[in-house]
Formats: C-alpha cells, structure tokens, sequence
C-alpha cells in the first residue's frame, strides 16, 4: 500500500464485514510516532481464528475471513520498528461486548515509515460504501484534534442517504477544513 | 466553515429529489475494493466515478457502489457495469482517466469502450 490511508480503509472493511454498527477510527500522532487504532462492535472473532489472522495464507476462498489486509497492516508497521495487535471478543461469549479491536504503531521518524496519505478520501470512500453503518472518525495530531461522526450526521440528514453526492462532498469539504 | 447545519441545508433540497429517484436507477457501475483493489489504485477510481456520474448528470440513472475482491486480482482495479437487459461490461486496470472515459462514453453515451475491457485491453 502506498498510503497508510489505504491500509485504513481496506482494514475498516473487516469491520464493515463483521456486522459492525458502529467502526471507531483513532489516528494518535505525536513528532515520533503514529498509532492506529479501529475498534468496531462488529461479530467479533473466536481465538482460533484471532490467531491466524495475520497468516497471510490462512485464507481460503471459500470461507475468507481474512485475507492480505492485516499481513500488509503488519509489514508496514514492523518495517518502522512498530507493530500490530488485535484484540477480540467473539458474540458467541460476549454477546453483549462484541466485536475487535486493530492497534497499529510506527515509528515516523523511520525512514521505512508509509506516509499516512490522503485519510481524508479514505473516510469518505467508507462511507459512500457503506452509508447504513456509523463511522467515528478521530485524528489527534499534537493539540489539535479532527474529527467526524456519522451518527451526528445522521441526526440532521433523517432519512437523506449517506452516500448521497452533496453529501460525500460536504464530508470532503468538513475534513479538509478541519486539516487546514 | 463547514458545519452540521448545512446538511439540514442538503437534507431540504434533496426532499423531493429521494422520492423521485427510488427505482430509477438503471445502471448499477461496481468497484472492487477488497485488499487487491485498494492496493492497485480503486480508491481514486471510485471517486472519480462518483464525481463524473453527478457532473454528468447521471445520478437518477446510475449508481455507483463497492464490492469485494472479484476473483481476478491481477486486473484491478475493476470496474463492473451492470444494466438491465444488457451482458455485464468489466473493465480492467483501470484509472482516474479511464473511469472519466467510461462516464462520457458508455454511462452516458451508450458505446462501451472496449479497450479498457477484460476481452479487449492489451498488456
């Protein structure tokens, strides 16, 4: 992936996939480092499964619960020296505190370090994708904090699909004010 | 600055638009973008779907939406064009200028552009 954007928006799909309501995208950035945290109240994943989701070939194409996303994930935050951890609470056990939680860190300063990219796109690409589910978008750089939620959204819009075009550009306009 | 009070603004204007347009939209264009996707470049791909469709006028008629990995990854990012009464069109390696192309020609104008498809576009 050229764009750690990217790796957002392919990772936030599994949660999109797991049935989740509600997805919380977390950018924690300081001078040194970048934390990614995506959090969902999706179907969660039992321990069998938790532990082969980084296996690249633990796919298989008839059931494809995971697939090269979490592996790329992985690389580009080993790469820097960082790592990934993922934590899980399957229905089945937890039928009220379901769902998985993705925890990236990198090492900016490394010179293997992906840029994080356009976030912005990402986060409207997931909604126009997915306009029935809730987004909590959050990007702490220093003091200043970005932030969009869908569910705010959806107070005022009432029954205006998500993924409706004035919509999607009001997103891009929000972000984009709020980065400048 | 941008604020929540203007998706009331939208939420107006689009009123009458919604109930008009339920069952209009005759062709379905669908981006892959599973892992394979993301990776080969779909994201500005859709996006300039999106944006051309609504310059274009096209939004009662076309809707743009996202799929998963569609089997043959070496090809993304893939474009699918589905209408009714019509084969389906899948085009491949797809780009930002490519899907501007595929608005003006084939969402728009009828003519599928057949080099851009899987049968038609050369290595």
């Amino acid at each position: 992936m050229k764009e750690l954007s990217l790796n957002i928006l392919d990772i936030a799909e599994n949660s999109v996939k797991a049935g989740a309501k509600l997805t919380r995208i977390t950018v924690d950035e300081t001078e040194e480092s970048l934390i990614l945290t995506i959090e969902d109240d999706g179907c969660g994943m039992t321990e069998e499964i938790l532990k082969s989701v980084t296996d690249p070939f633990y796919t298989t194409r008839t059931t494809r619960k995971v697939g090269m996303g979490i592996p790329l994930l992985k690389m580009a935050a080993e790469m820097t020296g960082g790592g990934v951890e993922i934590t899980s609470r399957y229905k089945d056990e937890f039928p009220d505190s379901h769902g998985t939680t993705v925890t990236a860190r990198f090492n900016k300063k490394h010179i293997d370090f992906t840029p994080l990219g356009d976030v912005t796109e990402s986060i409207a690409t997931l909604i126009q994708g997915h306009p029935d589910t809730d987004f909590l978008f959050t990007h702490r750089t220093g003091d200043k904090t970005v932030t969009l939620d869908t569910r705010e959204m959806r107070a005022v819009l009432g029954d205006v699909p998500l993924n409706s075009y004035e919509v999607i550009c009001w997103i891009k306009e929000y972000l984009k004010e709020q980065y400048s | 600055m941008k604020s929540l009070a203007e998706l009331q603004a939208i939420k107006d204007r689009m009123k009458d638009k919604v109930i008009l347009r339920e069952g209009v939209n005759d062709i379905r264009v669908v981006v892959g973008m599973a892992t394979c996707g993301i990776a080969a470049g779909a994201r500005p791909v859709l996006a300039t779907l999106v944006e051309e469709v609504s310059a274009a006028g096209l939004s009662d008629k076309v809707t743009v939406s996202q799929t998963g990995c569609i089997g043959i990854c070496q090809y993304e990012p893939i474009v699918e064009v589905f209408e009714a009464g019509k084969d389906k069109v899948t085009y491949v390696k797809m780009t930002p200028d490519k899907a501007k192309r595929v608005v003006e020609e084939h969402l728009k104008g009828g003519n599928v552009v057949n080099e851009y498809t899987i049968a038609g576009h050369k290595e």
